[in-house]
């Protein structure tokens, strides 16, 4: 009975500065009901200057099962880390 | 690292221990998963049932101040009962099979909303206790452990406490009425009272749920916890009305540092959660009364975006 709306994930500005943020999703016949609706459902306070609605099948993810292979290099790292490298005390503005 | 069930159930229950949230794509095991999805959706139709009372409401406000607000809060619901879906769909279950599962009685949503909201000071009680109460389960599942719902818990939190609000004025105004109208606000605090204290669920001796759901922090306080802090502030301020509480046996207990209160009907609480509540028929009823008659609407808009699109391709 697969007759579903597709699924939108939508990103809304809160003020200009500021990133779009991730604020959940919601069904839509297409793109501009998905902004409308996004409107009506993330924005009924004044939360947003700006909204992206991205359809959810166009995401790629990463899979959580192979978080060791993805970001383990990351770990042993250090040296990228500004304390990292010790210098003395009395050095200022660096 | 070993895979095995056993195995994985254990990592599982480590990273909750450590505070961890889980999130859609996370392994999990399948009974958290269930519990979720039978949860979530709980609260997703109660959202979705609860705008049912109070939108009878809307065109019958007393004024234009009260009807924003009602109208206002009634959207935020539909809203909440958005949230609640999509955080529900993560975790693998379809729109529409959480819609069949409601309109088939499979699903479950909070009795409350099967009572009759029959005077305006109901709107009142509604928003003051129904809300209240809500509020004080709500604010506990900002910290659940499955990410989406905390987060969209988050979001229902921030914008709730104006219902609770809107429904304490009405409250105050009818209180400070005539006689009438002060008789009306207690008319409908001795309806709404004891079937809010239900809202908690069963006490905690005769919850099947309760011992699993707090080893997964998907609950963090208890049944019977979470209804003795909405009494002790309910209480307070049903003094602060003038108006008096259905319980001959609540009282303040210096002891406990809480008030005692008397027993509540769980034969009634069964009864209306089995089916046979004053509102349960009517209240289905309307949810596939507008699930059909919306039908040919949601089937429009489709073939008219698959027509656009195809269009689109083709230039």
């Amino acid at each position: 009975m697969n007759n579903e709306w597709p699924l939108f994930e939508i990103f809304i500005r809160s003020k200009n500065g500021l990133e779009h943020r991730h604020m959940g999703s919601l069904h839509a016949a297409d793109a501009v009901m998905a902004m409308e609706n996004a409107r009506d459902v993330y924005t009924r306070r004044q939360e947003g200057v700006s909204i992206w609605v991205v359809p959810s099948s166009e995401i790629t993810a990463s899979n959580p099962e192979n978080n060791g292979e993805l970001f383990a290099p990351a770990e042993d790292k250090v040296y990228r880390h500004p304390t990292f490298y010790d210098l003395p005390d009395e050095l200022k503005h660096i | 690292m070993n895979l095995s069930l056993e195995n994985l159930e254990k990592q599982f229950q480590d990273r909750i221990d450590a505070g961890d949230n889980i999130e859609p794509k996370d392994w999990m095991p399948e009974k958290y998963r269930k519990t979720h999805i039978r949860q979530i959706s709980q609260h997703a139709h109660s959202e979705i049932v609860g705008m049912l009372p109070e939108g009878n409401w809307i065109t019958r406000a007393p004024s234009l101040r009260r009807k924003v607000a009602l109208l206002a809060k009634v959207q935020d619901e539909a809203g909440h009962g958005l949230y609640l879906y999509s955080a529900a769909e993560t975790l693998g279950i379809s729109r529409d099979e959480l819609f069949n599962q409601l309109h088939t009685g499979k699903a479950k949503y909070s009795s409350i909303f099967n009572y009759p909201a029959v005077t305006w000071a109901d709107m009142g009680a509604i928003g003051w206790l129904v809300d209240g109460a809500a509020i004080i389960n709500q604010v506990m599942l900002t910290r659940t452990s499955y990410g989406p719902y905390a987060r969209a818990m988050v979001r229902i939190c921030k914008e709730e406490s104006f219902h609770q609000r809107q429904g304490f004025e009405i409250m105050l105004t009818l209180s400070k009425g005539t006689a009438e109208q002060k008789e009306m606000a207690q008319d409908a605090l001795d309806r709404w009272w004891w079937p809010s204290l239900m809202m908690f669920g069963p006490t905690d001796a005769a919850s099947t749920h309760t011992e699993q759901s707090m080893k997964w922090k998907i609950k963090r306080k208890t049944n019977d916890e979470l209804r003795q802090q909405f009494i002790d502030i309910t209480a307070p301020q049903a003094e602060f009305l003038g108006l008096k509480i259905p319980d001959p046996a609540l009282q303040w207990n210096e002891e406990r540092g809480h008030y005692d209160f008397g027993e509540i009907n769980w034969d009634e609480f069964w009864q209306v959660v089995k089916g046979y509540g004053p509102c349960n028929k009517e209240r289905i009823n309307a949810r596939v009364k507008a699930w059909d008659e919306g039908a040919w609407v949601r089937e429009a808009a489709l073939a008219y975006a698959e027509k656009k699109d195809s269009i689109q391709k083709a230039i």
